[in-house]
């Protein structure tokens, strides 16, 4: 068969299939969240942003508190979050979403306030003001994106790409005796005091994004106590900038990033202080 | 009678934002300029209030971008090497259209240059200073009562343009002792709710605050809107004080502390029997052009005096567009002209333009 | 065109912890009491931290044009640095008072008048070190009458907190010590 002929589309073949099923016969057992903008992501297939966006939309359904939570999207990949959540959001200067998420949160202490960030921004240029935010102990959920790469300017190195790394910024490996090890800075935040809540999970299987899901929502939760910073790093698939397929990045997440970022609960908060839940 | 209080600028600016019912306060040490951050830390929770202390100017900024987005009256104060780092989140804020009052007590550069008065901070103040095509409506107080009713007057602008305001004050007029009198003061309302992101009810669309526009379409769109915006601002703000006009022969152009120094100085050469005049801008941005203008067709000579390398002479030159010369005196370095030194290069000037 | 009753430009300097800024203050405050216009213009920065410390103080009827200026009126100058830079500065048939108990070379001009008062021996002997700096303005307001007395008491009164408030009488008595001590100093002159 030729080229033209393979793309070319031939006539449309009359099926005989049986009649369709109307909406009422199905049982609904998986929705996409009321609270997510009906609309088609830009992000890469694989990636993990698309699927976190959906399960803190999640949460803020389940809670309903839709009404009552404003977001903040850092300059990154997940620039665009706001075109995805149907919740009212600040996007916010490069590194700066913890300042700007203090500014909201202070004023408005009763609503749910979280930043969405990724290593670049979090880790990198932002790491004084998350640190300081932490610190503060605003009482605020922090979700940060752990890829080990800059996404959106297409895969440079971060200050959590893993030894060795290929980046194209590190096209012979992260030197470490060069640029330093990566920062674990959900076991660096954890030291502070500000710090209620700390955990690292992944998206990159079933039983992951369930347990995920549990962390975002107890962040969630615990921000109504006013006892602090719950900060959620979730290592996430970034399959285009490791020159990866999806489930070959989904593979190194296990063998090679849970190495660095081993996954868990790294600060938990005492029984007592969570004991209305 | 009205009842004066003796205040520092500095002082009498923060007692004004509190009155102004400024919703809350970020800021970082620097001098000459800390005494803000000292009162409203003190006062502020009196009135539960905010104010916070952030871990550098960068987070100040941001602080207020995140609280003038939520729909409140925020407000940051700093000095020239605070307000260099605060760049960016102006860029974002006159971006996405947040309202908020900035102060800057220019003290002299460039660098971390010296604590001392300056205005070497004319050009990063009306001329941009953070990246992109914007502006920041400037005020220019020259006295410690002008300090305290353009807190005012700026959270006014800022509300109803929806822009940042820069309050550009310097190292002199924030330290120094004035009396001040606190005029009533009835804010105006203004309906946020449109694009405050205070959480989404049902009944609206979600709001967001952003400064991206990905498709070059759409950002020329916001861009268009905005330079709408400052083209009312032109229109209807400009702000200026004049004195000694009608006879002048020759035209002293100053604002803030320079004005004050020229006003003396502009006693002393009328009593030497030189017709002098002063025009002092108010607003900086915008800029008092036209009148400048007129005045081209009256006086024979205007000279610039500045705290500065010769910044704000750029603008009396834009507005006198060459009908008679425009010359500059400045002293940098924290360094002050006495009124007698201006007096000197005027009555130089004077003779040089004559036997040319 | 500058009457001497309606325009006042003094410059006090000294060390810092003399008391140097607050005295200008209190003048300050009593002129605003009066209903004058005053400005107060201090030296900032690192002076606060012990080293040389100065204020312009300007008491006027009129509106004030430029609260810096480089001639004054009069000068009150508590140590020697400040002499040697402020005595050339005062205006002609100006005031120059000093402090004479720290000040040995004190200026030999002669268009101006110079007043030397032994302010800080005089303090201790009220055992209050601090107020020297109250003295010398009961000098400086016996040569030059710019606010009453009992002005600079009720400004006293605003400007200390209420726990200093059993300092007044001895701040008053300070005060005329210093006017007692010029009216003796020019009684001597007389004589």
């Amino acid at each position: 068969m030729s080229i033209d002929q393979h793309i070319l589309p031939g006539p449309v073949p009359v099926l005989n299939l049986p009649p369709c099923h109307t909406e009422e016969e199905y049982e609904m057992v998986y929705h996409k969240p009321s609270t997510m903008v009906d609309t088609t992501m830009h992000y890469c297939p694989g990636c993990a942003h698309s699927l976190v966006h959906k399960l803190i939309m999640e949460v803020v359904e389940e809670m309903g508190i839709q009404e009552t939570t404003i977001g903040v999207a850092p300059v990154g990949c997940s620039v665009f979050a706001y075109d995805y959540m149907d919740i009212d959001m600040q996007e916010a200067a490069h590194g700066r979403a913890c300042a700007v998420a203090t500014g909201i949160k202070r004023l408005m202490p009763d609503k749910y306030v979280f930043t969405y960030q990724g290593d670049g921004d979090l880790a990198a240029i932002g790491i004084a003001e998350t640190l300081h935010a932490i610190n503060r102990g605003e009482n605020i959920c922090i979700v940060f994106m752990n890829n080990a790469v800059y996404g959106m300017t297409s895969g440079q190195m971060a200050p959590t790409t893993l030894p060795g790394m290929h980046t194209t910024t590190s096209p012979d490996g992260r030197d470490v005796s060069y640029y330093g090890a990566p920062i674990k800075v959900a076991e660096l935040m954890a030291n502070l005091p500000g710090a209620f809540y700390v955990t690292r999970q992944s998206v990159n299987s079933a039983n992951a994004v369930r347990r995920t899901k549990k962390a975002l929502l107890n962040a969630f939760k615990y921000q109504p106590l006013h006892k602090g910073t719950c900060l959620v790093e979730i290592i996430g698939n970034c399959p285009s900038n490791w020159k990866m397929t999806p489930v070959e990045a989904s593979k190194f997440i296990d063998e090679e990033m849970i190495k660095t970022f081993p996954l868990g609960d790294i600060k938990i908060p005492n029984a007592e202080d969570i004991k209305i839940y | 009678m009205a009842e004066f209080k003796l205040m520092k600028g500095n002082e009498a600016m923060a007692e004004a934002a509190i009155l102004a019912g400024c919703d809350a306060y970020f800021g970082y040490p620097i001098t000459p300029q800390s005494e803000v951050l000292e009162y409203l830390a003190r006062e502020m929770p009196k009135h539960n209030r905010i104010v916070m202390q952030a871990e550098s100017e960068v987070a100040s900024i941001n602080m207020v971008y995140g609280a003038a987005g939520a729909g409140f009256r925020t407000m940051t104060s700093s000095s020239s090497p605070g307000i260099s780092l605060m760049q960016e989140g102006i860029s974002y804020i006159a971006g996405a259209e947040l309202p908020c009052l900035i102060v800057n007590v220019n003290r002299a550069g460039p660098g971390l240059g010296t604590i001392q008065p300056g205005q070497g901070d004319y050009f990063q103040s009306v001329k941009g200073g953070g990246h992109g095509d914007y502006k920041m409506i400037v005020l220019a107080p020259a006295s410690v009562q002008e300090m305290a009713d353009f807190v005012y007057l700026g959270f006014d602008l800022a509300d109803k343009y929806r822009n940042p305001v820069l309050m550009l004050s310097d190292g002199a007029i924030g330290q120094m002792m004035e009396k001040v009198e606190f005029k009533p003061y009835t804010r105006p309302v203004v309906d946020k709710s449109a694009w405050a992101t205070t959480g989404k009810p049902k009944s609206r669309n979600r709001n967001y605050i952003t400064s991206l526009f990905i498709q070059p379409e759409r950002m020329e769109v916001h861009n268009l809107k905005l330079e709408e915006k400052f083209k009312q601002i032109r229109e209807h703000e400009v702000r200026f004080e004049e004195i000694n006009t009608t006879d002048a022969e020759y035209l002293f152009v100053a604002y803030g502390l320079s004005a004050r120094i020229c006003q003396k100085a502009m006693d002393i050469a009328r009593e030497k029997g030189i017709n002098i005049a002063l025009l002092r801008p108010i607003t900086l941005y915008p800029y008092p052009y036209q009148r400048l203008h007129e005045l081209a067709s009256q006086v024979k000579m205007m000279l610039s005096v500045e705290l500065n390398s010769g910044q704000m002479v750029e603008d009396v030159r834009l507005g006198v567009n060459g009908k008679v010369p425009v010359e500059f005196y400045g002293r940098m370095g924290g360094m002050m002209p006495t009124p007698e030194e201006i007096v000197h290069h005027l009555e130089t000037l004077i003779q040089y333009h004559h036997v040319n | 065109m500058k009457n001497n009753n309606q325009l006042e430009e003094l410059i006090v300097a000294g060390f810092g912890g003399q008391g140097v800024l607050s005295l200008g203050m209190t003048l300050a405050y009593a002129g605003m009491l009066e209903n004058k216009e005053i400005s107060w213009m201090p030296s900032y920065g690192p002076e606060m931290r012990g080293g040389t410390a100065n204020c312009i103080t300007i008491i006027s009827a009129n509106k004030i044009s430029s609260p810096i200026i480089s001639l004054f009126d009069s000068a009150i100058v508590l140590n020697q640095p400040s002499m040697d830079k402020f005595a050339p500065r005062v205006k002609p048939g100006g005031i120059l008072l000093y402090e004479s108990s720290n000040i040995f070379k004190p200026s030999t001009r002669t268009d101006i008048e110079i007043i030397g008062i032994p302010a800080t021996t005089e303090a201790l002997q009220m055992k209050n070190a601090k107020v020297m700096n109250m003295i010398i303005l009961g000098a400086y307001l016996q040569l030059r009458p710019v606010v009453s007395n009992e002005s600079i008491l009720e400004a006293l009164q605003k400007v200390l907190p209420e726990k200093y408030h059993h300092l007044l009488p001895i701040n008053r008595q300070a005060l005329e010590r210093g006017e007692s001590m010029v009216l003796a100093l020019k009684g001597q002159l007389v004589n």
